[in-house]
């Protein structure tokens, strides 16, 4: 099949345009967190570093952040070590149910963001009697993030051979010893690369965050769908957005410097919901 | 295990770290004891957490709440189900619902197939690589944040209004439009992957033996390209179809009064605190969602997620 040149520029100019149009509402954002004019008509009126300011400020936006990193740090720590167990028992032995368990750790991915929300909110309040609190948004966290480290690591331990750890038990060395010796030198990049995708995730989840989360806790992504409808909040809803873009793009860029392993849509569905 | 340099003085770590080593040697001495270890804890947190709570879930649609002190009462009824499916309001928002979900995924298809085309087959290998980052990149961005860049284009005196001004069309304001459009802005980025991803698996050597034989690229592009590209562009309408179809926030954030079926979910979970009633709203999508997935499943897409 041979493109005339003329259709060849017709799609080079509609992909222009489609990728201008995923990149123009981000930049949007972005150009209004220095907006002067409160009202953010087009075009914008003037510079101001002033809203940055303001929201470094904010003892709501401060505690907001602490909030979300403190979540992000527990839930990936949480799904680091589950991820790596689970991925190194599903790639390095074969039993009964090992089907089941890999299709039980993407479900919740593979379901609306809604459906897990309720359904844990429901598990907590209703079955459990459990208060709902920061504690509650990290062990939803972590069920979702142990996706990411779990695929990071099984895709590592599918291109390593167990002949090392065969040959470091051979020559005497411990269970732990060939783990800390042979194996985890070996994933420690997919761990690393897996950790900050688990982390962007939970700093920026919103959806099953809003069906978990304690009253009177705020995280960064709850703030700003508070102060969404609140006009005068609106200078510093626009430079917290700009915020979560940062956080939330900088850890994946990395991971996807460190891993190697091409991070695909289906890793990125948690985000989404 | 360290070994203790000979002569080297006992000290009080020896006796943990001789249990260590025991423990140590039995798990080398038996793989099943091993693969329990490490399936414990992974295996337990799934099960407990996540299964349970969508066992639960499905039982608790099933129960009432208290009109007089507001607690769930475990009393069966099949009530919160039968008024989700038979009252007029709740078939409107549920119609609605499928209606945004399947406007959202036409638009991204048609959106999504040019530029997929583009990078794919067009593109040079070192612009291909640097168009699937830009695809890829705002993906990551906060969905929640993007619902609000919205709410700014969106604005009275927002860009949209600008931009259209001079061909004299002006923003559709909050509401539904504004709900299918910011939702197709959102998951665009998921059909364009499986599909770029779907012609790049389609070899060259196909399409130069169809133009050989004739065919001009229209007919390739229907009669070669289109049949091997099926799986891709279901597996990008999955995406498309069911993340739309769970949403709540951006109906909340730029659907002005529109309601959709995440947003009686999350109103009877807060406000009206009927939780047995959100549970069983909640069942509509999963159980669209199941139907899709059994539809399509024939046709391979599930492999392309």
């Amino acid at each position: 099949m041979r493109l005339s040149r003329s259709a060849k520029a017709v799609l080079g100019v509609v992909s222009g345009l489609v990728l201008l149009f995923i990149y123009t509402p981000l930049m949007l954002v972005v150009v209004n967190s220095f907006n002067a004019d409160r009202t953010f008509g087009w075009p914008p009126k003037g510079f101001t570093l002033e809203w940055w300011g303001k929201a470094f400020d904010s003892p709501g936006v401060r505690d907001a952040v602490v909030s979300s990193l403190w979540v992000a740090v527990v839930a990936t720590v949480i799904s680091l070590v589950l991820g790596t167990l689970l991925a190194m028992s599903l790639q390095r032995y074969k039993f009964f149910g090992r089907d089941i368990i890999s299709l039980l750790v993407i479900l919740p991915i593979a379901l609306p963001g809604v459906v897990t929300g309720i359904a844990l909110n429901n598990m907590f309040t209703t079955i459990l009697g459990v208060p709902l609190s920061l504690w509650t948004v990290v062990i939803a966290h972590a069920t979702f993030c142990m996706v990411t480290v779990f695929n990071n690591v099984i895709a590592r331990l599918r291109r390593t051979s167990a002949g090392l750890e065969e040959a470091s038990a051979d020559l005497g060395a411990g269970v732990f010893t060939t783990f800390g010796l042979v194996t985890f030198p070996q994933l420690r990049s997919a761990l690393l690369a897996g950790g900050l995708l688990a982390f962007a995730l939970s700093f920026d989840e919103i959806i099953v965050t809003t069906f978990t989360i304690g009253a009177g806790e705020t995280t960064l992504p709850i703030w700003i769908l508070q102060n969404l409808f609140r006009p005068n909040q609106a200078p510093v809803v626009n430079v917290v957005a700009v915020v979560l873009i940062v956080v939330s793009i900088v850890p994946i860029w990395l991971a996807q410097r460190l891993s190697g392993d091409s991070v695909g849509v289906s890793g990125a569905r948690v985000k989404a919901d | 295990m360290q070994q203790r340099p000979p002569g080297a003085p006992r000290d009080a770590g020896a006796v943990p770290r001789a249990k260590a080593h025991a423990f140590s040697a039995l798990l080398h001495r038996s793989p099943r004891l091993r693969l329990a270890a490490l399936l414990t804890a992974p295996a337990g947190w799934l099960v407990l957490v996540y299964i349970a709570a969508l066992a639960a879930l499905l039982i608790t649609a099933f129960w009432t709440v208290d009109t007089f002190t507001g607690e769930v009462s475990t009393v069966w009824t099949t009530e919160n189900i039968v008024t989700v499916l038979t009252d007029p309001v709740y078939q409107r928002i549920t119609l609605r619902t499928l209606w945004i979900a399947v406007a959202v995924t036409v638009i991204d298809m048609i959106l999504a197939l040019p530029i997929a085309f583009f990078i794919a087959k067009v593109a040079s290998a070192r612009w291909e690589k640097l168009l699937v980052v830009a695809v890829l990149m705002p993906l990551w961005a906060s969905y929640l944040v993007k619902a609000y860049a919205w709410r700014n284009v969106l604005a009275e005196g927002g860009l949209l209004e600008w931009l259209g001004a001079p061909i004299g069309l002006s923003s559709p304001g909050y509401g539904e439009t504004a709900v299918i459009l910011t939702l197709s802005y959102i998951w665009l980025p998921y059909m364009i992957l499986p599909i770029y991803a779907g012609f790049d698996r389609v070899p060259d050597s196909l399409l130069e033996a169809s133009g050989d034989l004739g065919a001009k690229p229209l007919t390739t592009m229907r009669l070669v390209m289109l049949p091997l590209l099926v799986p891709s562009i279901i597996a990008g309408t999955i995406f498309t179809f069911s993340l739309s179809l769970g949403d709540y926030i951006t109906a909340q954030i730029v659907g002005g009064t529109t309601q959709m079926l995440g947003t009686v979910v999350y109103a009877n979970v807060g406000a009206a605190n009927n939780l047995p009633f959100a549970a069983a709203v909640s069942l509509v999508p999963i159980a669209i969602i199941m139907f899709y997935l059994f539809i399509v499943r024939r046709t391979g897409a599930l492999n392309n997620l």
